[in-house]
């Protein structure tokens, strides 16, 4: 297909999203020409989401159109290097975005930040417990990056969506009601943390009576009015659920869309050019420096898009697949070893606890993104981990999302699946039960990772990615020891009737479970084994930044959304203040 | 049952008439109506399938729909070719047979009992259908009921909102939540809002542009 130029620019960013809307942002003020590609349509939340139709379940989240069109493109998948790999047809496990803002729309709005462990797990798990600890093939790496060198970007990007929350640790100062096992943090969060709903009452009070620490977990399902650093002012949250897959009608969390896209207007020298999916990153000759990008229109035009500087800002799978498709960085072999693109693919392990009263009612349906009750006592490496055959672990949470009657059916187990006595029992249960839910995070192994599909094309006809992924056994044990302490909590609770959920078996791609993909293009220190440096510029073309989950050598058990919003605000400040002076090789 | 919990008479625009009755029959096995309320026929979810089928999700418009089609494993998710409205017409087709050459009659006309059992064997996969798995069919005519039962009324299903009131769904969230969170084990009990409703301004908004709820127990 024959390409029709445009006339340069000095940036162009790839992918609209929570990384790539902050990039944009950040780089705009510069005065810099930057054209922000997003393959996704523009999404305005005071037109496409109003009240009543924003409270449409079944339009918003059983057919949405801001999620992946898989007509057009998806990811292919098998458990083993041995097995054929198959198109996901249908969404299912995770629910990837396509729109202005992208996933960024559709999240939960649970703001973490990782935790130092999380940065150093390699290191700092050799140090404590010996190598011998390590799984077997687990491909775990340290990030190159500390929690301390990310604190204040942590603190710009809780800023920027106006996070609400109570500080654990202020400067080393444990404080009373925050999470004591966060990392120290430079101040407090800009928003105070929501109320608690009677569930998460209920289940940080029998923590409590186990001798662990409960806290409001940080949400962007913003507790008042708050105007941002970018003066966008964002609603407060009324509770009213309908938060994760929908955009909030109230314009109370904090995303692309509320926070820092109508911000862009006021930048002449910004472009924003939505319905433009960019299928290739051009090099020159000598493949050291990339020229530009190219892209295709809701037309089917394409179109070349010259640039001095190409970032990477959209999710972990088309990270990767960019990459492999532009021939940037050695694609990686899990065979021989070698190679680092696609390396180190992850996911999180998602258990439960479901729990079942009979002289309590919640008020279910009342909830709102983000607004969980919790524990971090089992997350990372809070805990000693000797003999216990895993590392890592997760945080356990209430999360009081509001029970959505299409998706909330809670029945306890041994309920049949349909007639009337699954309808009496959904009746009886629709407001008398909650989940904890036990949120594993999931290491890295030399045989989960990415790679071009050799079969499966998209509607381009290139590639799809593909995805190798298993559990292993390590993260079973994981999750059966979490879910465990759970059960305990649950326990604690008194509740009739209760079941675990931990994971088992194999990966399924199936059910839904969490958005959290991450690796493909891992960062780190050695050239060798990562595919970006510390500052998210790629090894091998230095004039290529990958910003997003996809730069996770292994995942955190915490939501991803805290740190893309800080590793965007990281490259962006680094970008600003080194790379524009001497546009070359960072480390 | 009120007059107003009758579900009245559609006009269909997928289904054959036969077919309306072979989902009627389903959905309220699936669904039954009992001494709880209406169930799922009364609340229209056939109609809400019949809708459905005949939305751009009835082809699978936004399925990965490019060749090889290969089985895999379970855990590789659907690999079938068979859109929803070919899952229906020939799963209806194929029911109908088995059934006439098994019970002497059509699905709809037998006993609640017997289409019970043909159900469970259908979700089990114990029914050799002609064309298609009577496990894929069930599974779909059993996720479609769900969520035409508890989906907003604007979608054709859950008519007068009897799926919400049987487990006590508010609808449209109200103004009050942010106070209301604070009560602990204090039922919110209303009178369900659909977005319905508020178009066809059976119900006032408060200044929040929220639904003005009516509690159904006074608190």
């Amino acid at each position: 297909m024959t390409s029709t130029k445009l006339k340069p620019v000095d940036v162009v960013v790839v992918g609209v999203g929570v990384a790539g809307s902050i990039i944009c942002k950040e780089l705009a003020t510069t005065g810099l020409r930057v054209v922000g590609l997003e393959r996704g349509r523009m999404v305005d939340p005071n037109k496409d989401f109003v009240m009543p139709y924003a409270h449409d379940e079944f339009r918003n989240d059983n057919r949405s159109d801001l999620i992946q069109n898989l007509s057009r493109e998806t990811v292919t998948f098998r458990n083993a290097m041995n097995e054929t790999a198959l198109p996901m047809r249908d969404i299912g496990s995770f629910r990837l975005g396509e729109c202005v803002g992208g996933a960024g729309v559709l999240w939960g709005g649970l703001t973490w930040r990782f935790l130092p462990w999380d940065f150093e797990t390699h290191s700092r798990t050799v140090e404590r417990y010996g190598k011998q600890h390590m799984p077997a093939d687990c491909s775990n790496q340290d990030w190159g990056l500390t929690y301390e060198e990310l604190e204040p970007y942590y603190d710009q990007f809780e800023h920027i969506y106006g996070v609400s929350g109570k500080a654990g640790n202020l400067e080393g100062q444990l404080q009373p009601g925050g999470n004591p096992f966060e990392g120290p943090r430079s101040r407090e969060y800009p928003n105070p943390p929501p109320p608690t709903t009677y569930a998460g009452h209920l289940f940080g009070k029998a923590a409590q009576s186990l001798g662990y620490s409960p806290f409001s977990t940080p949400t962007s399902g913003n507790t008042q009015l708050y105007k941002n650093p970018y003066k966008q002012v964002l609603g407060q949250c009324m509770r009213g659920g309908f938060c994760s897959s929908y955009s909030c009608a109230k314009g109370a969390k904090g995303s692309p869309l509320t926070a820092v896209v109508p911000s862009l207007k006021e930048h002449p020298n910004f472009e924003l050019r939505p319905l433009s999916n960019v299928i290739k990153i051009n090099l020159d000759s000598d493949g050291k420096r990339a020229t530009g990008v190219n892209y295709i229109d809701a037309n089917g035009q394409e179109f070349e898009q010259p640039a001095d500087l190409v970032i990477l800002t959209s999710y972990a799978f088309n990270n990767t697949r960019l990459l492999l498709l532009s021939g940037i960085g050695k694609p990686y072999d899990p065979i021989s070893n070698s190679g680092v693109v696609g390396k180190n693919y992850s996911y999180q392990a998602v258990g439960s606890v479901k729990l079942f009263f009979e002289d309590k009612v919640f008020n279910g349906f009342m909830g709102g993104g983000g607004l969980c009750t919790a524990i971090d006592d089992f997350n990372g490496d809070n805990f000693d981990h000797s003999g216990l055959g895993f590392i890592g672990g997760g945080y356990l949470v209430v999360n009081s999302r509001g029970a959505a009657p299409i998706h909330s059916h809670p029945v306890p187990s041994g309920t049949p699946g349909w007639g009337s006595e699954w309808k009496k029992k959904v009746a009886h249960y629709y407001d008398r039960s909650f989940s904890i839910s036990s949120h594993g995070g999931c290491q890295s192994y030399r045989t989960n990772y990415l790679d071009l599909d050799p079969t499966y094309k998209d509607a381009n006809g290139l590639p799809l990615i593909r995805m190798t992924f298993d559990w292993r056994q390590p993260d079973h044990k994981m999750s059966a020891h979490i879910t465990k302490k759970a059960a305990e909590i649950a326990q604690a609770m008194g509740p009739s009737k209760m079941s675990q959920h931990p994971v088992t078996g194999q990966y399924n791609i199936t059910p839904y479970q969490v958005n959290h993909n991450t690796g493909g293009a891992i960062m780190g220190a050695d050239p060798s084994a990562s595919v970006v440096n510390k500052y998210l510029q790629t090894w091998d073309v230095p004039n290529v930044f990958v910003i997003g989950a996809s730069a996770f050598p292994q995942n955190s058990a915490n939501a991803p959304t805290g740190t893309v919003g800080a590793l965007a605000c990281w490259t962006a400040d680094i970008i600003k203040e080194v790379y524009l002076k001497r546009p070359q090789s960072l480390m | 049952m009120s007059e107003s919990d009758l579900f009245q008479g559609h006009a269909y625009l997928f289904f054959k008439p036969h077919e309306v009755r072979f989902v009627d029959a389903a959905v309220a096995r699936i669904i039954p109506a009992d001494d709880l309320g209406p169930g799922a026929k009364e609340a229209g979810v056939t109609r809400f399938i019949d809708r459905q089928l005949a939305s751009p999700w009835g082809t699978s418009s936004r399925q990965y729909r490019l060749g090889p089609w290969q089985p895999g494993s379970p855990r590789q998710g659907n690999q079938s070719p068979l859109i929803p409205q070919e899952i229906y017409r020939y799963g209806i087709q194929d029911m109908d047979r088995y059934c006439l050459k098994e019970k002497g009659k059509s699905f709809e006309f037998l006993s609640a009992d017997v289409q019970e059992a043909l159900l469970k064997a259908m979700e089990s996969g114990q029914i050799e259908l002609n064309t298609i798995s009577c496990k894929k069919f069930f599974s779909l005519l059993h996720k479609n009921t769900i969520e035409g039962f508890f989906s907003d009324p604007m979608h054709g299903g859950n008519h007068n909102k009897i799926g919400w009131r049987l487990i006590g769904f508010p609808g449209v969230a109200g103004s009050a939540y942010p106070d209301w969170l604070g009560r602990y084990n204090e039922p919110y009990r209303v009178e369900p809002v659909s977005i319905l409703d508020i178009e066809q301004g059976k119900v006032s908004l408060d200044a929040e542009g929220n639904p003005k709820h009516i509690f159904i127990n006074p608190q």
